[in-house]
């Protein structure tokens, strides 16, 4: 055996020792190290740097298995947790196709006829998303939902140049933190957040707030706790002061509900992991981005086109390239770069895979669960229904016990909790927010409201 | 061969998946939700079986030139290849399916993980603490320039300027720029590294950071970086390192000796995580003691008996993401870390180095190469110093694509004219590199003697050359069509 990790010894570095003398040799330099004489001698490193050796293929897996055992996961565990991550169920071809690697290994289509793949899977995920938004155009992702909704606060201060901002406080509580440290330190935009009454704004209030300084109106529906809010009466409060209109919606409740281009949104936005994508402990997710046609100069992140070659076939390109930074430098509409491609993919692969039927189903299957549960809760004495306006698949329970308590409870018998709304809501310490996907059968809710019945 | 839209396969009445039926009393939709919250028009999704399906996905990913498929050399994106055990090890059920709200007591192992991906990162770079949360390289980027403005407010001190180099990444001023800095370029000299003249005279005490890719876009390590960095700090300022081509500096140099504050790193480029056809990427952000505080929240910290999450951390800039990060990227980034150990790390440096210098020995009789000297991890040459036929650098990409190859960078840096930017990584044999050093030796030949056939490339791919103005002028951003009944 030579020395570890030698010449072509590491399964992916190819060169020989024989190899790396007959380049040397052609460049003409005894050694490697005759390459480094730009680098200053003493900031050369004369040690080895101090991290591990390296672990052959069996003992990565053996150690990685191990940490991986230390997590609690849902092909174990029942779940009820979701506040912007939802455990949905995903076909395995959506899972078999975008582990294609010609997918997986390539890079931004900057040659695009070398990456027609690519190009015609974005196209077909900005048309996907337009349809299901209503909305008239989609870029190719951003992030996520957090970053997607800063940065469409961003592009209408840019279209509108006011100062002001309006959240409400439905909003995910950390897509309100990214947000805010987006425009603190960025634009120096002001922000007021508006109270809610009943788990939805409290529109009295905003009337109030709106006026002509404010840029933009930003909602999220359904919001944090899964209520619906009322996006038509907010779109008139809104456009009354001629201010933009931006929402964040959970793509599968669009199966059953309004969607934004429906209630004049300007922009709309949202969380894409629901639509195949895996709960990856938070990441890598994408944001969806759409707006109206009016704004598309503002948009931020790439946009796929159609176009034809010089035969008159169809193909696409990346498009409307001058407002991107590689182009526009420090005058680009965002300084986003890399997307979430492969997201988007998956994306685009669950989209074509539930088609018209599926969302539905799946909507409808949320709806009908969370709905079941919500009953069945409600009558045992002790959990009491709060913020009670219509929701979707997520509801809030005010209980008897600490809600940790109650999630330690429950993690004894294989279930994972709802979410303590407490950590974010001081005025509501007592309360969980609960989600039921169609992942949930009558039988695994059913269990989870027996051990809740037992508690108290 | 066309491949339709995923909307002209359509057909009514079919489908693609199957879910089983409502097991609890299924009630009317008006019941559950009042009527002015349901959607009145349909979808506009399109139908398809199964088979419909994995063909259609099957077939576009075969449009693609990939690494997996073919060498791809695009400088500064470090194409190297993606260990599949990596991909493995990410979709364990213990890391793919687990919900980021969950106690922490519960997600100790990953929680370990992304504990250990900080400690390497800072042991690589010599920065004193990681943040994983910034999502990609850009994103990073940004992340810093807010760490450093809030610095300076806190010390109450007026900066308002970046400087960055000519040649550097268009996301560099864009990202300052996104966060209320103004951008002033300082040149280039002779050799590509920064003009120290010009940067004296723009270097004042309204600069808050100079933000430096190293080796640079040209490929060339900064033989004054000593200078350059005590010239920034002697006027407070802080010297910012675009980690984009940190896959030449492995276990040779360490950032942090000279001089480096802050920096991102590039977790798809150096630590072999997919591209994923334009993302999903991950940028960590790596400081000094100085700017520590301001990371994003939550940090990831080592108590007694367990791992959590720190948000008690009073001058962080805030959150830039929702939860932690791309978690999924970063457990890859941490497999490829482990596999190749501190002896292999070296290795990668050693041979992407090797590999670009004798690519650039082999080309550089048949191509302008603007700088010359010994490069880095990769170089850069001009297609367009001198007009041969009229060819462009943008005609010489597309013929190679017809050899099989995946074309470098092009037109960047914006410093060299027609610039072909060539990273062939330390992942390609002597083989694959001799093969397309004749690919464009050939190429070069045919720009004198056949013309045509650079400008009627590429010829061996799925569509001819595309039309790029055509598709900005008559925007077409999707699929405008009626689906069949």
């Amino acid at each position: 055996m030579g020395e570890k990790g030698g010449g072509a010894l590491i399964p992916y570095i190819p060169n020989t020792k024989e190899d790396q003398k007959k380049m040397l040799k052609e460049i003409g330099v005894e050694s490697i190290d005759d390459l480094f004489k730009d680098i200053p001698q003493n900031l050369q490193l004369k040690a080895e740097l101090n991290l591990p050796s390296s672990l052959s293929e069996m003992e990565l897996i053996n150690w990685t298995k191990k940490l991986s055992q230390k997590n609690a996961n849902l092909d174990e565990y029942v779940s009820f947790l979701g506040a912007g991550s939802y455990d949905h169920f995903i076909p395995a071809v959506v899972n078999h196709l975008s582990a294609r690697s010609e997918f997986y290994t390539s890079y931004t289509p900057y040659q695009a006829e070398a990456s027609q793949g690519n190009l015609q899977a974005s196209y077909e995920y900005q048309s996907l998303i337009s349809r299901l938004f209503r909305m008239d155009v989609c870029n190719a992702s951003l992030y996520e939902g957090a970053t997607a909704l800063a940065e469409a606060v961003i592009m209408a201060h840019n279209i509108n140049h006011r100062q002001k901002v309006l959240l409400t406080k439905t909003i995910h509580p950390e897509y309100r933190q990214v947000l805010a440290t987006y425009i603190k330190k960025t634009l120096g935009l002001s922000i007021a957040e508006i109270d809610y009454e009943n788990g939805i704004t409290d529109l009295n209030k905003l009337r109030k707030e709106v006026d002509k300084n404010t840029s933009s109106v930003v909602i999220q529906s359904p919001n944090f706790f899964g209520c619906l809010e009322k996006v038509k009466q907010i779109e008139e409060i809104t456009h009354k002061s001629g201010s933009l209109y931006i929402v964040s919606v959970d793509p599968i409740s669009l199966g059953l509900l309004t969607p934004p281009g429906d209630y004049n949104a300007d922009i709309a936005v949202g969380e894409g992991q629901v639509l195949g994508n895996q709960l990856n402990f938070g990441g890598p997710y994408l944001g969806i981005f759409t707006c109206k046609k009016e704004f598309i100069k503002k948009m931020p992140g790439r946009i796929v086109g159609e176009t034809l070659d010089k035969e008159g076939k169809r193909g696409f390109v990346l498009t409307l390239q001058t407002r991107e930074q590689h182009i526009r430098r420090e005058k680009a509409t965002s300084n986003i770069c890399t997307n979430e491609a492969l997201n988007a993919l998956r994306a685009t692969i669950y989209l074509a895979t539930l088609g018209e039927k599926g969302i539905k189903e799946v909507a409808n299957l949320c709806l009908q669960k969370s709905h079941y549960a919500w009953e069945k809760i409600s009558q045992i004495p002790g959990f009491k229904p709060i913020l009670g306006s219509p929701f979707f698949k997520e509801f809030s329970i005010k209980c008897p016990l600490p809600p940790h308590k109650i999630n330690k409870l429950l993690w004894k018998n294989k279930i994972i909790g709802g979410f303590d709304l407490g950590k974010f809501y001081p005025e509501l310490e007592d309360s969980l927010l609960i989600c039921v996907t169609e992942k949930r059968t009558k039988e695994d809710i059913d269990r989870f409201i027996s051990i809740l019945g037992e508690m108290v | 061969m066309r491949e339709p839209l995923i909307f002209e396969i359509n057909k009514k009445g079919r489908k693609g998946y199957s879910l089983p039926e409502c097991d609890v009393e299924e009630k009317e939709l008006k019941r559950l939700i009042p009527e002015e919250y349901l959607r009145k028009s349909g979808l506009g999704l399109p139908e398809a079986s199964e088979l419909d399906l994995v063909r259609h996905f099957t077939r576009l990913s075969q449009k693609n030139v990939s690494i997996d498929t073919n060498f791809y050399p695009l400088g500064s994106c470090t194409m190297k290849y993606n260990p599949k055990v990596n991909e493995d090890i990410a979709h364990l059920s213990g890391f793919a399916e687990v919900h980021p709200y969950q106690s922490q007591n519960t997600v100790q192992g990953i929680l370990q993980l992304l504990y250990e991906v900080e400690k390497l990162l800072c042991e690589i770079s010599g920065m004193d603490k990681v943040s994983l949360q910034p999502a990609a390289g850009a994103h990073g980027e940004l992340t810093s320039m807010m760490m450093i403005k809030a610095y300076y407010e806190d010390k109450k001190e007026k900066r308002d300027t970046v400087l960055i180099p000519d040649s550097a990444h268009g996301t560099n001023p864009a990202s300052s720029h996104f966060c209320g800095f103004r951008v002033v370029e300082v040149k280039s000299n002779r050799y590509g590294g920064v003009d120290l003249n010009d940067l004296i005279k723009k270097m004042d005490a309204k600069v808050a950071a100079l933000m430096l890719t190293i080796p640079n876009t040209l490929g060339l390590f900064e033989k004054n970086i000593l200078n350059i960095s005590e010239i920034v700090h002697n006027k407070g300022s802080f010297l910012y390192m675009d980690g984009a081509n940190l896959n030449a500096l492995l276990g040779i140099v360490k950032p942090s000796d000279f001089g480096i504050d802050i920096m991102h790193f590039n977790l798809h480029k150096t630590f072999s995580t997919p591209h994923g056809g334009g993302g999903p990427g991950s940028g960590p952000v790596g400081a000094k003691e100085e700017l520590v505080p301001y990371l994003p929240i939550p940090t990831v910290e080592k108590g007694e008996e367990n791992y959590y999450f720190d948000y008690n951390r009073p001058k962080s800039i805030g959150k830039v993401r929702s939860f932690y990060g791309n978690v999924e990227v970063i457990i890859k980034a941490y497999c490829y870390i482990r596999s190749l150990g501190k002896e292999g790390l070296k290795k990668v440096s050693h041979n992407a180095i090797l590999n670009a210098n004798y690519l650039m020995k082999r080309l550089k009789r048949s191509f302008y190469l603007p700088y010359e000297q010994p490069c880095m991890h990769e170089f850069v040459l001009s297609g367009e110093n001198e007009k041969i036929n009229n060819i462009r650098t943008l005609d010489i990409a597309k013929r190679l694509l017809d050899f099989g190859f995946h074309p470098p960078t092009i037109y960047f840096p914006l410093i060299v004219k027609g610039a072909l930017m060539i990273e062939p990584t330390e992942t390609e044999s002597k083989e694959t590199l001799d093969a397309f050093a004749s690919a464009l030796i050939y190429i070069a030949k045919e720009m004198r003697e056949k013309p045509h056939l650079l400008k009627n490339a590429p010829q061996e791919t799925s569509v001819f050359r595309l039309d790029e103005v055509k598709a900005a002028k008559e925007l077409k951003l999707k699929w405008q069509g009626t689906l069949d009944e």
